[in-house]
């Protein structure tokens, strides 16, 4: 007999694995969307601070720029390196013991 | 310097010659792609077998559109700084991809992102309200594809626009017809290769010439035309207006169909979650060096000359691969940029294809009962038929200002494809009615909302005031369908999906059947 659908989603180490999964990509998401819409309200109401000239030919905007691209890439970096890691390996678990339990 | 007279517009023999090589390769690929493409999966999917790493460049290729390359590197060399800000809000949504939606994505559908939709709700309502949602996302984008690579053409080769419409519809219909998504995804990977080499070989010769080091490139934009470049312009003023602009990228990014599709190319949720990786970092570096190729053409070709030549700088990048690498050089990425258009509709017409056949075709006028071959069929003749339909409207919108409808797509995949398809995945309650609303709210509102806008009220009507303060209506359109889902489906529920949703939930997260 297989486990069905609502037994598995009840089961604590599902439960456990769908709020891991949450966890981290709210905390990715929320760190995304607060360095890009911080970046544009600082524009939106102070453009004078990204204008200072820190460095001839280098605006304070330039490489906080190029930290929000870089960041952007960094965290799918991140996210990859934590699901083929902790998220496949809870998932191989659950999966082992879903085919021993048929 | 000074004195510097353009060939642009001349026929390039250069630029000829790599672009009959580019499309006898992609003819040829094509060719073999045709006989290994029999099944559905094989022409929307490419039978799934394509590598996470593949198809991180195809998804690149996908969204590094002539418009970003020619536009983006035009637009940092009129207005310097702006052009970079611009260039962040197209790339911030690849992460949220990765993070909502991709593995779910994944595990839940098999050819278009309305299968996750309908996985547990009513395949007909879901279905063809869906299809409303991508087809006018892919149409808006083509008409904007389209047109503009009319004007490109025109400019870059001397071609008239009419011609380049129809050369551009026939060899993409010619890859997408006979070589669906196998071939299709190989024309963006050597295309998104071609434009990858094309744009570091260009920064590397700007760069030679300011010892390597972007920042005596900037001193010296920042000495010919003043600090104003290196700082931020009148992009970013209002701060709802801005918000709003970047909900519509962010999470628009997150709805595009052709994107979405994509996730159906490579065999599981990890392949799927490494192609969102090297998709994001290719398009980062892509975007990096498009910003150092617009100071570079500042500087080294000069406001006056790029703008004497298009207003609105498109010529900028083309303009500094001759300064910088004479004729041949030019051809080269001339031949690279006409390239970029033709993957780019290419996928986009396969997108439309896939939902005009398997969503509306299929599972609304079939019932889901359509023999391989007859959907197939279907799919084909979609295709052509979605193919004629982006030359008529190429040539219909002749000389018309479509800029706008760039951010209507994304406008319009933020607020009808995004919210029920996140809904969808994450909420157990979430009903068929309420589906239906959340879509028609969000298409409906940004489709009225950004007529309303100054955009298209003030700019194209001709109007003194608009009606909608706000230039992209993404704030209000996607939270109305936000809304709009979650007060649908607490209206009319739908128990028969709720009790679908345990199974659902396993296959999202585990990526396996169970009963």
């Amino acid at each position: 007999m297989r486990k069905d659908a609502q037994t598995i989603i009840t089961s604590p180490e599902f439960q456990a694995l769908v709020a891991i999964k949450w966890f981290v990509s709210a905390i990715l998401t929320v760190i995304m969307l607060g360095a890009y819409f911080g970046f544009i309200l600082v524009l939106a109401f102070d453009k004078t601070l990204l204008s200072t000239i820190i460095a001839d030919g280098l605006s304070l905007g330039i490489p906080v720029g190029l930290f929000i691209i870089v960041l952007a890439w960094a965290l799918t970096g991140v996210y990859v390196f934590w699901a083929n890691n902790a998220y496949d390996n809870a998932v191989a678990n659950i999966r082992k013991a879903l085919k021993r339990s048929e | 310097m000074d004195q510097f007279t353009s060939t642009i517009g001349q026929p390039n023999l250069t630029s000829v010659l790599f672009f009959m090589v580019f499309i006898s390769i992609t003819l040829g690929i094509t060719y073999f792609a045709a006989k290994r493409t029999r099944t559905t999966a094989d022409f929307y999917t490419a039978g799934g077998g394509i590598s996470g790493f593949q198809n991180g460049l195809a998804l690149a290729g996908d969204y590094m559109s002539a418009a970003s390359f020619l536009g983006i590197a035009g637009l940092v060399s009129l207005k310097g700084y702006d052009g970079l800000i611009y260039s962040i809000g197209f790339l911030v949504g690849w992460p949220l991809i990765m993070f909502l939606i991709a593995e779910p994505l994944r595990n839940l559908g098999k050819y278009t992102f309305a299968d996750v939709v309908a996985y547990r709700l009513s395949q007909k309502p879901i279905r063809i309200a869906a299809s409303v949602g991508s087809l006018m996302t892919v149409c808006f984008y083509l008409i904007a594809q389209m047109v503009g690579s009319g004007s490109l053409i025109k400019m870059m080769f001397g071609l008239p626009y009419e011609l380049a419409i129809v050369f551009v519809g026939a060899v993409m219909i010619a890859y997408v017809l006979f070589g669906g998504m196998l071939a299709t995804t190989w024309v963006q990977i050597i295309k998104a290769v071609l434009l990858l080499t094309g744009a570091t070989v260009l920064v590397i010769m700007v760069l030679s010439k300011f010892g390597m080091n972007p920042v005596n490139l900037f001193a010296a934009a920042q000495a010919k035309y003043g600090a104003k470049v290196l700082a931020p312009g009148g992009l970013v003023s209002n701060p709802w207006d801005a918000v709003s602009l970047g909900l519509a990228l962010m999470f628009g990014t997150a709805g595009l169909p052709h994107i979405l599709m994509r996730f159906y190319t490579v065999p599981d949720a990890k392949a799927a979650r490494k192609s969102v990786f090297v998709a994001t970092g290719f398009i980062a570096f892509f975007y990096i060096l498009t910003f150092i190729i617009g100071f570079g053409a500042m500087v080294l070709v000069g406001q006056d000359v790029i703008s004497g030549m298009d207003k609105g700088g498109n010529m900028a990048a083309l303009l500094l691969s001759e300064v910088t690498g004479g004729t041949m050089f030019l051809g080269f990425i001339a031949a690279v940029a006409f390239a970029t258009i033709l993957a780019v509709v290419a996928g986009l017409t396969l997108a439309g294809a896939t939902t005009l056949s398997h969503d509306l075709y299929v599972n609304v006028f079939r019932n889901g009962r359509a023999a391989e071959n007859e959907e197939v069929r279907v799919a084909k003749i979609a295709t052509l038929g979605l193919g004629v339909l982006a030359v008529a409207l190429g040539l219909a919108f002749k000389g018309q200002n479509v800029a706008f409808m760039v951010g209507l797509a994304f406008a319009i995949a933020a607020s009808a494809n995004f919210p029920a398809l996140l809904l969808s995945i994450v909420w157990r309650g979430f009903s068929t009615f309420g589906a239906v609303c959340s879509i028609a709210t969000g298409t409906t509102l940004a489709v009225v909302l950004i007529v309303l806008s100054p955009t298209v009220w003030v700019d194209i009507l001709q109007h003194p005031m608009a009606i909608f303060p706000l230039k992209n209506p993404a704030l209000i359109s996607m939270s109305g369908a936000f809304f709009a889902g979650w007060l649908g489906s607490v209206i009319k529920r739908d128990e028969a999906a709720e009790a679908r949703y345990a199974e659902q939930k396993v296959r999202a997260y585990l990526g396996v059947n169970v009963e």
